[in-house]
């Protein structure tokens, strides 16, 4: 190997004589373009060394472009008149910033240190034909522990939910039976039963506190299993999800009532008649906190609390909605039904994207962090990958369980899927389901009590208002045009001019008889609709171009069809 | 078959003893941090909120003073050192870390009028009522040592305003006309008049050391070029302006502090408009410097406030009041960019931070990196209704609220008559006066 190398940097030099004349060159060549010189000697002097070796890799590091693309908030701000100069330097010191903001997330994300997981089967093999102890034996031994049954059949069939930090796991059988565990570790935290059927269980902010939905009522209970609150004002509740950036539990319930709890300071925000009849379909998204319900008549409908009336009605199905999910990034939505079908919707335009049939029609249906699919049809749980980006065709996972799958839920940050089902609940491996590396900020599974204790505090203080819930979670930072142009029509009024009108153009006086009324209107229509004309030039130029396209088209279309016709003869 | 699956091992994430700082992982991926502008608005108000708990802009008083302070002055070259004037002739020298008077004398009969420290801080000027300038010595005379001044100058006229050269040792006067003097000598070099009969203040630019700007009770204000024998040029405005003050970073830009309850920036090269109208007293302003930054400059008025404005800015930032506080006769803004004094007519110097929330003392590393980051989202989303309400909010004795109510209400009244005579007049007679415009009156070269 050594020659080659002595041959590349031969080559190195040789390039490096070769810039260097070319330097020389251009230098000979400045010598009649002075301004241009600075430049390119500045230009030629970055790669150059005194000991005339050259750096292998000038420049800043390359950033995949993908990874750039990842952290992008916003396009480009578009330049103002060259007039507002304060406003250009901040904008263009804005973008700056932002810019480098970008680049110094997406170069540290090169550094996570885990990776996704992922099940590869070999060659003309299926991966949904692996069993799940096949998978939990090939594995390491604490990843192999993730594979789990519990049989409890007495009390079920059980419902779950997974703490926000993926650590601890809670369970309500539907006859009662209430418990919570830290699932890694095995060690259960409480169990307790109530004594009454239980709808829905679900974690509030941390794993000190959860939400009971039972018969008549809903309950608070703590992790040691005492009961903190019997909320009354809740009744019938089906099921429930919770907003953890509001600190907002929001229950459906039989009586039609979409009703949303606020935990910090235990006060109704919201109760909304939606007269739609029994809600027990319903899942939320992440990404604007706006809550989904499905409809017996085929319908999912988007709710906010600051709203008595739906945000978006969509008809889904034919037949019932049996099941919402909604990905991490809030742009699909992919929904089940009576009709037997999977959708999968784009959620920002309301559109259909794929369409698939399932025999058996899918019951529950949940998403991972990085955009798995598990549809549970009867007694079996299926795991589909890509399902908005390609036509999917073969589960990619698929396992059967003992009793009738009654929750699905996978765990976050972990490559498991939880399965409440008639007989227990079961933890099933999915490889590259969970986000590989989290936040330490935002949700840390290997936090200490003092550590969740002080990311409470800094949660509650930053936690966002109901009124913000909305349909796009960044109209906040945007221009607000509208009040802006009340309030300059206001002021208006108030001062009987407008203040920021333009001066009207007045042509300077110029001697020597320039000055004539006709060279004055000559002037005056140099500048004439100055505005509008970068503008009126546009779409002249897209009509241009249009108009060009169609001839070139019906040129094409009379060329193929270049044979006549017998109804040619009639034309003139 | 292949196949992975997470395994994290708690040991790259757990910290290994109890003395160690906890590990805290980081991923920037946006899918992880919903809700960012929510958040961040939240944050924003929550910095607000506590932005106004913590305003305690005062900070002590400074009382000796057996009458009104009339002057203070800054030392050139030691923070922590004032001077003040009183109006019964008397000058104090402070120790503002101590917070105590290291030095008393008596330097005139009557008011002081003006003082000022020499450049190189080693003596200072002092002109009174009695006619006379006296220099002195800035370190206390010793044992048994009578306290006199190291020159005096006895003028013809009254001496109202006194300033000092930057770097050379000449020094300018204000009375009937401007005088510019040698330290060396008894009579003046250069005297300056433009039908005018009597100067309240002279400043000269820290940067072109060479001119001068005054202003005059014919409610002009009149540059000059110490090295010419005739005034520059001089803006005659609709009232008497009393005191100037020259932006230090931008020695273009001057402020004036007007008899109209404005203050006026002015660009000294275009002077037939000011660049910007200050509005915010709600009576005479008295005196005006500007921070060493040159980006803010504070105000003291009649009205018993001090207020704040950004030099760009039509309104005050922020206005400090106290109970106790008169008239509000000279004020200074320390070279450190942190303090303001004040001195008023109930014969106290009050010290003032200049930020009213900020703390003082030491930052540590994280506070002071907590402090910068709720001052960006501050920043941010400072425009949003409520956050601006706010952080605009002050408390304003009664009858300073009432006042700016009537004012308001005046403006008005005045604004509806001049649009109602526009409506009813042919087009283009009544033209719209901006209100930069309507304050100047000419400006004559």
């Amino acid at each position: 190997q050594e020659p080659r190398e002595e041959e590349k940097d031969g080559n190195k030099v040789g390039k490096d004589e070769g810039r260097t004349e070319s330097a020389l060159q251009q230098e000979q060549h400045t010598k009649l373009k002075p301004r241009k010189r600075k430049q390119e000697e500045a230009g030629s002097d970055g790669k150059e060394f005194i000991s005339g070796k050259s750096d292998p890799f000038p420049g800043p590091a390359p950033i995949p472009e993908d990874r750039v693309q990842k952290f992008k908030r916003k396009e480009k701000t578009k330049m103002p008149r060259p007039k507002h100069r304060k406003l250009r330097d901040m904008i263009v010191r804005s973008d700056e910033a932002s810019e480098m903001a970008q680049k110094q997330a997406a170069r540290l994300d090169l550094l996570l240190p885990e990776d996704a997981g992922f099940l590869e089967g070999d060659e003309d093999e299926d991966t949904c034909t692996i069993s799940q102890e096949d998978i939990a034996d090939a594995v390491d031994i604490t990843s192999g522990a993730k594979y789990f049954n519990l049989k409890l059949s007495q009390f079920g069939p059980y419902r779950l939910d997974y703490s926000k930090t993926g650590r601890h796991l809670l369970l309500g059988g539907r006859r009662g039976h209430v418990a919570c565990i830290d699932w890694q570790s095995k060690q259960l935290m409480c169990e307790i039963n109530v004594m009454e059927s239980v709808n829905d269980v679900k974690w509030l902010h941390s794993e000190t506190m959860y939400a009971v939905a039972q018969k008549k009522w809903l309950h608070i209970y703590d992790s040691n299993g005492i009961e903190l609150h019997c909320i009354r004002k809740f009744n019938d509740v089906l099921r429930m999800q919770f907003l953890p950036y509001h600190f907002l539990l929001a229950t459906a319930s039989a009586t039609s009532f979409l009703q949303y709890l606020d935990v910090s300071v235990g006060k109704e925000v919201a109760a909304i008649c939606t007269k739609t009849g029994r809600l027990d379909v319903m899942c939320q998204n992440p990404h604007n906190a706006i809550i989904h319900l499905g409809h017996p008549n085929g319908t999912v409908t988007l709710w906010s609390p600051n709203q008595k009336e739906a945000l978006v009605k969509m008809l889904c199905h034919q037949g019932g909605v049996r099941s919402v999910a909604v990905d991490k990034t809030g742009t699909y939505m992919v929904t089940s039904g009576m009709d037997k079908k999977v959708k999968v919707y784009d959620i920002r335009t309301f559109k259909p994207l794929k369409s698939y049939f399932l025999p058996a029609g899918a019951s529950c249906l949940s998403l991972s962090h990085r955009g798995l699919l598990s549809a549970a049809t009867g007694d079996i749980v299926q795991v589909y990958k890509d399902v908005w980006s390609t036509p999917v065709t073969k589960p990619y996972m698929a396992h059967r369980v003992r009793g009738t799958v009654w929750g699905l839920h996978y765990c976050p940050f972990e490559d498991v899927l939880g399965v409440g089902h008639g007989d227990g609940f079961t933890s099933m491996l999915v490889p590259g389901a969970g986000e590989p590396n989290f936040d330490a900020l935002d949700a840390n599974p290997y936090r200490s009590a003092k550590q969740r204790q002080e990311w409470e505090v800094k949660a509650l203080l930053e936690k966002i208002q109901p009124e913000l819930i909305s349909l796009n979670p960044n109209e906040l930072g945007q221009v607000d045009h509208t009040t802006f142009q009340q309030r300059h029509q206001d002021r208006v009024q108030a001062l009987g001019f407008d203040p920021l009108a333009k001066d009207r153009f007045t042509p300077k006086y110029k001697k020597k008889g320039r000055s004539s009324a006709g060279n004055i209107e000559r002037r005056k229509k140099q500048v004439a609709h100055e505005d509008q004309r970068d503008i009126i030039r546009q779409t002249v130029e897209d009509k241009m171009k249009m108009e060009k396209e169609r001839q070139e088209k019906e040129k094409k279309k009379a060329e193929l069809s270049g044979q006549k016709s017998a109804l040619d003869r009639f034309k003139k | 078959m292949k196949v992975k699956i997470l395994a994290r091992n708690p040991d790259d994430y757990v910290r290994e003893t109890k003395f160690d700082i906890q590990r805290v992982p980081r991923n920037y991926d946006p899918t992880l941090h919903p809700f960012e502008v929510s958040r961040e608005y939240t944050r924003a108000l929550n910095a607000t909120k506590l932005e106004r708990v913590f305003a305690k802009p005062f900070l002590a008083s400074l009382d000796g003073h057996r009458d009104g302070v009339n002057c203070m002055a800054k030392h050139t070259k030691s923070l922590s050192t004032l001077l003040s004037g009183s109006c019964d002739g008397e000058v104090k020298v402070w120790d503002l870390t101590k917070r105590e008077c290291v030095r008393t004398l008596q330097a005139h009969e009557g008011f002081v009028r003006g003082m000022v420290v020499r450049y190189c801080g080693t003596s200072f000027f002092t002109a009174g009522d009695d006619k006379t300038i006296k220099q002195w010595k800035m370190e206390a005379p010793g044992y048994g040592e009578e306290e006199e001044p190291l020159n005096t100058i006895l003028g013809k006229t009254v001496f109202t305003g006194l300033d000092h050269h930057q770097k050379d040792g000449v020094f300018a006067t204000c009375g009937q006309q401007v005088d510019i003097w040698d330290e060396q000598r008894s009579s003046p070099i250069r005297s300056f008049t433009w039908g005018v009969d009597s100067f309240s203040s002279v400043r000269f630019n820290p940067v072109e050391t060479e001119l001068l700007a005054s202003c005059a009770s014919d409610r002009s204000i009149v540059l000059y070029d110490m090295r010419e024998a005739a005034p520059l040029k001089k803006v005659i405005m609709t009232m008497r302006s009393n005191t100037l003050c020259w932006n230090p970073m931008e020695a273009y830009y001057f402020t004036c502090s007007n008899e109209d309850y404005n203050l006026y920036t002015y660009d000294m090269r275009i002077l037939d408009r000011p660049v910007t109208v200050h509005m915010d007293h709600v009576s005479a302003v008295l005196d005006v410097d500007y921070s060493p930054t040159g980006k803010e400059f504070v105000s003291a008025s009649f009205d018993k406030t001090i207020r704040i404005f950004p030099k760009a800015g039509g309104h005050s930032r922020e206005v400090y009041h106290t109970k106790r506080m008169q008239h509000v006769i000279c004020i200074k803004w320390s070279a450190d960019n942190k303090y303001i004094l004040s001195g008023s007519d109930e014969m106290n110097i009050r010290l003032w931070k200049a930020n009213a929330a900020e703390k003082l003392g030491v930052l540590a590393p994280r506070e002071r990196q907590a402090a910068n980051y709720s001052q960006k989202l501050k920043e941010k989303f400072q425009h949003h209704p409520q956050i601006r309400r706010i952080a605009h909010h002050r408390h304003l004795p009664k009858s300073i609220y009432h006042q700016t109510k009537e004012l308001r209400t005046m403006k008005e009244a005045r604004r509806r008559k001049e649009r109602n005579v526009r409506k009813h007049s042919k087009p283009g007679t009544v033209p719209v006066v901006s209100e930069r415009e309507k304050h100047v009156v000419t400006v004559v070269k």
